[in-house]
C-alpha cells in the first residue's frame, strides 16, 4: 500500500469499521453486503474490458451480456431481497447502467400496481420470466414534465374492442425510454384515451413493439436509438413512433380507470395513489445522490492524500494536496454533504415504507406533505450531488479529466437525474406549492404539522428582521441545534417573503399562472431554504443514534461543518434577515475553516466506511492501496489509439502530406 | 407542434423557412443584429474577413463534423490529422502565415477541433526559448510538417509545480551530449497533445545536471520517433493516455526516456547554455517565459473558452422558444419555455455574462499587445501587472463558461442531455480549461500575491498599477440607493463591487498579517489564508469585468440602440453577481437589507426587459449552424425533425446488434406459446 495512505489510515481518531455499520443499517447487513459483493467479485464471467475503450455498440452488447448473467445469478443465488439485489447490481455495474433497468423497475413496477388481477395473472410470469422484456414510454420528443402535454393518442373502437395508437407529429415520438431502441419488444405506452368522441386524459398501455422470435419491429412501430448522449452509452435510450397500432381493449392497465367493451369510460377513485411510486422514486434518487458524491468524494480524497504539489514549506518535500486549505475548503464540505445525503436518503426510504403501511390502510393524511417534500429533496440533493461531483473531479486537476479517474463515469451517469423523474425547478416548485399553501393555512389561523410546522411560529411573532436582530446571541455556532433554528428562521423568511411577493401579483392581475410565474425564483429559493433545513435537522437528528464516542466526534464535527459551510454560501440570508450579526458570520468563516483542520486526519477513513471496493469505484486514481501512477500507466496503455505501434494515420495523411511539402 | 408533411415524412433540414416561434422573436429586436456583430467582431471589415473564413472551412467536406457525435476515438483522431492537413494545404495556397488574422479565424470557425495545435506552442516555445541558430535550423522544418512538434512539460505525477519535475538531462563532457532520463514512473510526461499518435519531436524540459550539479529546469529538444518509419527512437517509450472526457481528437501522450542522447546544440539556449566544457551560462532574464504562458492563455479565451458559453447560449436560448411547455394562461397554448421567469434567470444572466467576458477578452488583448511589445524591448515593468491580470482572469473566464455551459445544457432538459445537442460537446471541453495552462485556484492565488503586495504598496504610499488603483480609494459611507431605478446606475453598482473588492482583500490580507506576527510561518501563515484570499481575487476580477462592461458602453455613444440594450445587459450582469452573492456585499453594512430587496426586485425585472431580446442577442454571435453543430441550436429552429433525423445516422440504427441473436433471443424463448 501507498505510504501516505498508510499513515493517514494509521492516524484516525476513530474505527471505520464501526461508521460503515451504521451506514450500513448494522454490522450483520455490512457482513451481508460484502458476503453478496464477494459473489460477484469471485466470479470471472464478470469481468470485461474497461467500456471506456469500446464503441456504443461494444458497450451495448456488454451490458446485455451482463444483464442477462446477473437474472441467471440472482436466481441461482436465491437473491430476492431488493437491497441485496441492488447490493448485487451495484457491484457488477460500477458507474454504468443495465439496458434492462426500466424492465425491472418501472415496467414491472407499473404492471404490478395498475394491473387487474387478471392482467397481472397474464403479464407477471412472461415479465419475470423475461419472456418479455419491457420498458416505459412516457416522454415524447416534444414533451416532458408537463403531462397533459403529451400527444399520442390511444383511440377506442368498439367494433373491434380495440385501442388504435398514433404519434400524430414529429413531437409526439415517444424519446428518450431506457432500453427501449434496441433492447425491448412491450413498452407501456402512456396516450391521451379517446373514447365515445371524448378525451379522457393521459392512461397507460401495454403495447407489443418487436416479433417474438426474429425481434424486428413489428408493422406499424417505427423504433429505433436516439443517438449518443453525454453517458449511458450502454443504454439504448429509444425512439418510438406508432402508426395506426392496434391493440386488444385488454391491453389496457385497467386497475383504476376502466374502459367498458362498449367504449364506456369508469373513472379512477383517488389520483394520490400515484404519488407513492414518485416518492418511492424520488428516494432512491436522493440515496443515489448520497452514493454518487460518497463515491466522488472517495476517489477525491484518496488521490489527494497521495498526490505532492509544490512547497508549503521551503526545502522540504512537496507535500499531499489535501494540506493545502484550498484543496480541503473543496473537498471537505462535500464529504460532509456525502454524509447529509445519505441520512435524507435512509430517511426518505424509512417514511415511505412507514406511509405506505397506512396508505394501504387507506390513510393518506401523511402522503401530501411527503410527496411535496420528496419533490424538493430530489432537486436539492442531486442539484448539488451533481456540482459536487465535478467540484471533487476539478480537485483532481488535469488527471481527473481522464476516464481513468472514473470520475467523468460518475458524473455523466448521475447528471441527468437533474432532469429525469421531474425536471428540478418544477419539483422545487411543486415543494414550493406546498409551501405557499401551508403558509396560506397558518395565515387563516390554521395550524400545520409535519416539517412545515415552524410556519405556524410565524402567526404568533411575525418575524421581523429588527426583533430577530434584538437578541443576536440567539444562534450558538457550535452548537447544532442552534443551527438548526438559525436554518429554520431562514427558510420562514424566505417562504413568507415569497408568499406575500405571491399575494402582491396576484393583487395586480388577474391571472394566477402569470403571478406564479412572475415569483418563480423567490418561490424556488424558498423551496431551497425549506430543503436545506431539512437535510440540516435530519442530519443533526442523526447524531443522537451514534453510540461510539470516537465516531460521533467525527460525525459531529461533519455535521458542523455542513450547517456552518452552508451558512457560509448564504451569509446574505442569515444577514438580511438578522438571524446573525456581522460578528457572527466573520466567526462562521473562521470556524468553518478551523474544522476543515480537524477534520484534515480523518478524511482518508471518512471516505473509507463507505467501503466501495475498488471494482465498484472504477477508478485508478481512488484505488484504495493508492498505487495511482504505476496502474494509470498500465491503463493507458489498453488504450484503443495504442493497439499499434504507429497509428494508421500516420500512413494515410501524415507521410503523403510530408512528401509534398 | 410540428406535423407530419404529406409524404408521412419531414422536410430536409436545409430548408429554409424559419421555426414561427423563432421567426416571431427576430422580428421585434430593438437593434440591429448585424451593427452588434460588427461591434463584437471590431469593426464590419473583419466580420465579412471571417464569414470569407468560414465559408472557406464549411465549403470543404473534410472539416465537415456531421459525423463527429457517432465516431470513435480513433476515428476521431484520424479526422483531425486529415484537417490539420487540409488546413496547411490552404494555407500554403494561400500564403498565410500563423500570425495572420485569417488563420485565427480559421482556428476559430474549425472550434479547436484538429489536430497538431500544441505543434504551434513547440514552434512559439522555440522561437522564443531558441538562439538564432536553433530557430534558423528548427523552424522551417516545423512550418512545412517535416517534423512535428510537441511540449513536454507536465509529468504524471506534477503539474502546476515546476520545480517539482523529474525528468533529468545529463551532460557529459566528453561525449558533448545531454542524456536524458525518466528516472521513475511518476516522471513520465504525461497529457502533451500530439504526443501520444503524430509528433516526432519534443520539448522536453528536464532538470540539467552537469559534473553532478543541478542547475534547474531547461528546455531540449528531443527527437522522439523516426522521420522514416514513424516507429519510437531507440530508449524512447511513447503512447496514447487513453480516454478522456473529450478531447477524443487529440492524442494526448505520455513519454519515456531511457537514455535517450541529444547533441549539446539541442538545448534551446537564448538564455541559458552549456559550454562545450561543461561550463553553464546563463544571460538575460528568462522571465520572457512568461510571455509563452500569458499568450497561450490570451489566446485560449478567445478561441475556444469564450465562444464555448457564447454557443451554449445560443443553444439554449433558440431552443427555449422553440420548446413549449406548460401553461401560463388556461386556454393558450403551452407557453415557450423562456417566458418562464425561472428558465430567464438561468440564461439570461448568462448570455450577459458571455458579453461580459467578450468585451473584458477584447480589453486584454489590447492591454497585451501593448505589454508584449514593451516587453519584446526589454521593458519588464508592465509584466507583473498583465501576468497578475491574466492569470486571474483566465481561472474566473474559464469557471463563469464552464459552470455557464453546464446551465445551458441543463436547461435544455433532457434534450440537452443528448449529444446531438452539442452541448455535452461545449461542456466536456470548456471544463478542461479549468485546469489546463494552470490550475484556477493556484492562478486566483497567483492573482491574489500580486495583490496583497499592491495594497502593502499602498499602504507605504507607493504608486499602483491602474488596474489596482482603486485600491488607495477610501472606503467610507454607504450605499445611497432609495429606489430600484438609483440601482441601474452604473456609478453605484461599481461602488459596491469595489467595495467588496478593497474590503474581502484587505481582510485577507490583514488576517495574513495577523498571522505573520503572531509568530507564524509566512508560508504557513498564507495557507491559512488561502480560502480568503481566492475570494479576494475573484472579487477583484469581477469588479475588474464590471468596471470594463460599463467603460464599454459608455464608448458605444454613435450605436444608440445598441447601447441602449448593451447597459442593460451590463446592468443584469452587475445586479446579477450582487444578487447572487449578497452575504459579500450586506458584511459591512454597505448595502442595507432593504437595498438587497430593491436589487432582487430590480434584477427580476432586467429579465423581462431582456427577454425579448434574447434571440438577436444570441443571433449577433453569429455562429453558423455548422460551427455550432447542434440539432437544438440551429438558425432556422427546426428541432425536433434533427433530432428525429440526426438519430438515424447513429451507428446504433445502422448495424443488427448481436447482442438479440446471443443474449436477449434465448430469454424471449418460451414465450411465443403464451401470447
Amino acid at each position: 500500500m501507498n505510504q501516505d495512505l498508510r499513515k493517514e489510515r494509521a492516524s484516525a481518531s476513530f474505527n471505520p469499521e464501526l461508521l460503515t455499520h451504521l451506514l450500513d443499517g448494522g454490522a450483520e447487513r455490512t457482513r451481508r453486503r460484502r458476503e453478496i459483493e464477494a459473489l460477484v467479485l469471485n466470479d470471472p464471467e464478470f469481468q470485461h474490458e474497461d467500456l471506456n475503450f469500446l464503441s456504443r455498440s461494444q458497450r451495448y452488447e456488454v451490458a446485455i451480456r451482463k444483464s442477462a448473467l446477473m437474472v441467471m445469478r440472482l436466481r441461482e443465488y436465491g437473491i430476492a431481497d431488493p437491497d441485496e439485489i441492488y447490493w448485487f447490481k451495484r457491484m457488477c455495474l460500477g458507474s454504468f447502467v443495465e439496458p434492462l433497468g426500466l424492465h425491472f423497475s418501472m415496467f414491472t413496477n407499473a404492471l404490478q400496481n395498475q394491473c387487474t388481477v387478471t392482467q397481472q395473472d397474464k403479464w407477471l410470469p412472461l415479465t419475470y420470466g423475461l419472456q418479455i422484456i419491457g420498458t416505459y414510454a412516457q416522454t415524447e420528443m416534444g414533451h416532458g414534465t408537463h403531462l397533459r402535454g403529451l400527444e399520442t393518442t390511444a383511440t377506442y373502437d368498439p367494433a373491434t374492442q380495440e385501442f388504435i395508437l398514433n404519434s400524430p407529429t414529429v413531437t409526439s415520438i415517444k424519446w428518450w425510454p431506457g432500453g427501449l431502441g434496441k433492447t425491448s419488444n412491450y413498452a407501456i405506452v402512456l396516450a391521451q384515451l379517446y373514447t365515445q368522441g371524448q378525451c379522457k386524459g393521459l392512461h397507460a398501455f401495454i403495447v407489443p413493439i418487436r416479433q417474438m422470435g426474429t425481434h424486428e419491429p413489428l408493422p406499424g412501430i417505427t423504433v429505433g436509438d436516439i443517438g449518443p448522449k453525454f453517458g449511458y452509452d450502454e443504454m439504448d435510450n429509444g425512439y418510438l413512433k406508432m402508426d395506426n397500432f392496434r391493440i386488444p381493449r385488454e391491453n389496457m392497465l385497467m386497475k383504476y380507470a376502466k374502459v367498458e367493451p362498449d367504449g364506456t369510460y369508469v373513472k379512477p377513485l383517488s389520483d394520490k395513489l400515484t404519488y407513492g411510486t414518485m416518492v418511492f422514486i424520488r428516494s432512491l434518487i436522493v440515496g443515489d445522490s448520497a452514493r454518487s458524491l460518497c463515491r466522488a468524494c472517495t476517489i477525491a480524497i484518496r488521490y489527494s492524500s497521495v498526490r505532492h504539489q509544490s512547497e508549503l514549506t521551503p526545502g522540504e518535500p512537496e507535500p499531499q494536496i489535501l494540506d493545502y486549505q484550498t484543496q480541503q475548503y473543496k473537498l471537505f464540505p462535500l464529504l460532509a454533504t456525502a454524509y447529509a445525503f445519505h441520512c435524507v436518503g435512509a430517511y426518505m426510504k424509512k417514511t415511505y415504507h412507514r406511509i405506505t403501511g397506512d396508505i394501504n390502510q387507506g390513510n393518506l393524511s401523511e402522503l401530501p406533505e411527503l410527496h411535496a417534500l420528496s419533490a424538493g429533496l430530489k432537486a436539492f440533493t442531486s442539484w448539488t450531488a451533481n456540482a459536487g461531483i465535478e467540484e471533487c473531479r476539478m480537485a483532481c486537476g488535469g488527471h481527473g479529466y481522464s476516464r481513468c479517474s472514473g470520475l467523468p463515469d460518475i458524473y455523466v451517469t448521475f447528471t441527468p437525474s437533474c432532469t429525469y423523474e421531474g425536471e428540478n425547478t418544477v419539483m422545487m416548485l411543486q415543494t414550493a406549492r406546498f409551501l405557499v399553501k401551508s403558509y396560506t393555512q397558518v395565515s387563516s389561523g390554521q395550524l400545520v404539522s409535519g416539517m412545515v410546522s415552524y410556519l405556524n411560529d410565524l402567526s404568533g411573532q411575525r418575524i421581523q428582521p429588527q426583533q430577530v436582530a434584538a437578541r443576536p446571541t440567539a444562534v450558538l455556532i457550535n452548537d447544532p441545534a442552534s443551527l438548526v433554528e438559525a436554518y429554520k428562521l431562514r427558510a420562514s423568511r424566505l417562504v413568507e417573503a415569497a408568499a406575500k411577493n405571491l399575494q402582491a401579483e396576484l393583487n395586480r392581475r388577474k391571472s394566477q399562472e402569470d403571478s406564479w410565474n412572475r415569483t418563480s425564483v423567490d418561490l424556488v429559493r424558498a423551496s431551497e431554504a425549506h430543503c436545506h433545513y431539512v437535510v440540516v435537522k435530519l442530519f443533526t437528528a442523526q447524531l443522537s443514534e451514534i453510540n461510539d464516542a470516537a465516531v460521533h466526534a467525527v460525525m459531529s464535527n461533519l455535521c458542523l461543518l455542513y450547517a456552518l459551510y452552508g451558512i457560509s454560501k448564504h451569509t446574505g440570508d442569515f444577514l438580511q434577515a438578522g438571524i446573525l450579526t456581522n460578528a457572527q458570520v466573520t466567526q462562521v468563516y473562521q470556524r468553518v475553516k478551523e474544522l476543515l483542520a480537524a477534520i484534515r486526519p480523518n478524511a482518508v477513513a471518512l471516505v473509507d466506511a463507505f467501503d466501495f471496493h475498488d471494482n465498484h469505484l472504477g477508478s485508478v486514481l481512488g484505488r484504495y492501496d493508492g498505487n495511482i501512477y504505476e496502474n494509470m500507466f498500465e491503463w493507458a496503455k489498453k488504450s484503443p489509439l495504442n493497439k499499434t505501434e504507429v497509428h494508421e494515420s500516420f500512413h494515410k495523411h501524415l507521410k503523403p502530406m510530408q512528401a509534398k511539402l | 407542434m410540428a406535423q407530419w408533411n404529406r409524404s408521412g415524412y419531414f422536410r430536409s433540414s436545409v430548408s429554409r423557412d424559419v421555426n414561427p416561434d423563432l421567426k416571431a422573436e427576430r422580428r421585434t429586436a430593438s437593434f440591429s443584429v448585424e451593427r452588434l456583430t460588427a461591434v463584437l467582431d471590431g469593426g464590419a471589415d473583419n466580420t465579412r474577413t471571417r464569414r470569407a473564413m468560414e465559408a472557406v472551412i464549411h465549403r470543404d467536406p473534410v472539416f465537415s463534423r456531421e459525423k463527429q457525435y457517432f465516431q470513435s476515438q480513433n476515428e476521431r483522431y484520424e479526422a483531425a490529422v486529415r484537417k490539420a492537413v487540409r488546413l496547411k494545404e490552404k494555407m500554403l495556397q494561400r500564403g498565410w502565415t500563423e500570425n495572420r488574422p485569417e488563420t485565427k479565424y480559421f482556428y476559430r470557425a474549425l472550434g479547436g477541433d484538429v489536430a497538431f495545435n500544441v505543434h504551434r506552442v513547440f514552434k512559439n516555445s522555440i522561437l522564443a526559448l531558441g538562439t538564432d541558430e536553433q530557430i534558423a535550423k528548427w523552424i522551417p522544418l516545423a512550418e512545412k510538417y517535416h517534423i512535428i512538434g510537441t511540449y513536454a512539460q507536465t509529468e504524471l505525477g506534477h503539474g502546476t509545480f515546476l520545480r517539482g519535475l523529474e525528468t533529468t538531462a545529463t551532460f557529459d563532457t566528453s561525449t558533448q551530449e545531454f542524456t536524458l532520463n525518466t528516472p521513475r514512473i511518476s516522471a513520465m510526461k504525461w497529457w502533451p497533445g500530439d504526443l501520444g499518435r503524430s509528433a516526432t519531436h519534443a520539448v522536453v524540459f528536464a532538470q540539467l545536471y552537469v559534473k553532478g550539479e543541478c542547475y534547474g529546469l531547461h528546455p531540449f529538444i528531443v527527437q522522439i520517433r523516426s522521420l522514416r518509419d514513424h516507429l519510437p527512437a531507440p530508449g524512447v517509450t511513447v503512447g496514447d493516455i487513453g480516454p478522456k472526457m473529450n478531447f477524443e481528437h487529440i492524442d494526448n501522450g505520455y513519454l519515456m526516456l531511457q537514455s535517450v542522447t541529444i547533441p549539446r546544440e539541442n538545448m534551446l539556449g537564448r538564455f541559458s547554455q552549456v559550454l562545450p566544457d561543461g561550463t553553464y551560462v546563463k544571460r538575460g532574464s528568462d522571465k520572457i517565459n512568461y510571455l509563452t504562458m500569458i499568450v497561450t492563455r490570451v489566446e485560449m479565451l478567445w478561441v475556444e473558452v469564450i465562444p464555448a458559453l457564447q454557443k451554449a447560449c445560443t443553444i439554449s436560448v433558440r431552443y427555449s422558444v422553440v420548446r413549449r411547455q406548460s401553461k401560463l394562461n388556461p386556454g393558450e397554448a403551452e407557453a415557450k419555455i423562456l417566458d418562464y421567469q425561472t428558465q430567464q434567470q438561468k440564461l439570461l444572466p448568462l448570455l450577459a455574462t458571455a458579453y461580459a467576458l467578450h468585451f473584458m477578452n477584447a480589453y486584454v488583448n489590447k492591454f497585451y499587445s501593448k505589454g508584449y511589445t514593451e516587453i519584446r524591448e526589454g521593458n519588464f515593468d508592465s509584466l507583473p501587472e498583465l501576468h497578475a491580470l491574466t492569470s486571474g482572469l483566465k481561472a474566473i473566464i474559464t469557471d463563469y463558461c464552464t459552470a455557464g455551459a453546464e446551465v445551458c445544457l441543463r436547461a435544455c432538459g433532457g434534450h440537452g442531455y443528448s449529444a446531438l445537442s452539442g452541448l455535452p460537446f461545449l461542456y466536456t471541453k470548456v471544463a478542461a480549461s479549468c485546469t489546463y495552462e494552470g490550475d484556477n485556484t493556484v492562478l486566483f492565488l497567483q492573482t491574489a500575491r500580486y495583490l496583497v503586495k499592491c495594497l502593502a504598496a499602498v499602504h507605504a504610499g507607493q504608486p499602483t498599477p491602474p488596474s489596482v488603483a482603486y485600491l488607495s480609494l477610501t472606503n467610507s459611507g454607504k450605499c445611497w440607493v432609495r429606489t430600484e431605478a438609483d440601482l441601474l446606475k452604473p456609478d453605484i453598482y461599481a461602488e459596491a463591487y469595489r467595495r467588496r473588492a478593497s474590503r474581502l482583500l484587505s481582510t485577507a490580507a490583514a488576517k495574513l498579517q495577523a498571522l505573520i506576527q503572531s509568530g507564524a510561518e509566512e508560508y504557513v501563515a498564507w495557507n491559512r489564508c488561502t480560502v480568503q484570499l481566492v475570494q479576494a481575487a475573484k472579487a477583484h476580477c469581477q469588479y475588474i469585468i464590471v468596471k470594463n462592461f460599463i467603460d464599454t458602453v459608455e464608448k458605444l455613444t454613435n450605436e444608440a440602440e445598441i447601447q441602449k440594450i448593451m447597459k442593460h445587459l451590463c446592468d443584469l450582469f452587475a445586479l446579477h453577481g450582487i444578487f447572487s452573492n449578497t452575504g459579500d456585499f450586506l458584511h459591512d453594512g454597505y448595502i442595507s437589507g432593504d437595498q438587497m430587496d430593491l436589487v432582487t426586485a430590480s434584477y427580476l425585472d432586467l429579465l423581462a426587459v431582456i427577454r425579448s431580446d434574447a434571440v438577436p442577442l444570441v443571433d449577433a454571435f453569429d455562429f453558423t449552424d455548422e460551427n455550432l453543430n447542434s440539432a437544438l441550436g440551429s438558425y432556422d429552429g427546426h428541432v425536433y425533425q434533427r433530432l428525429y433525423e440526426w438519430a438515424q445516422k447513429s451507428p446504433t440504427n445502422q448495424q443488427v446488434s448481436r447482442a438479440y441473436e446471443s443474449y436477449l433471443k434465448p430469454l424471449f424463448q418460451g414465450a411465443l406459446s403464451k401470447l
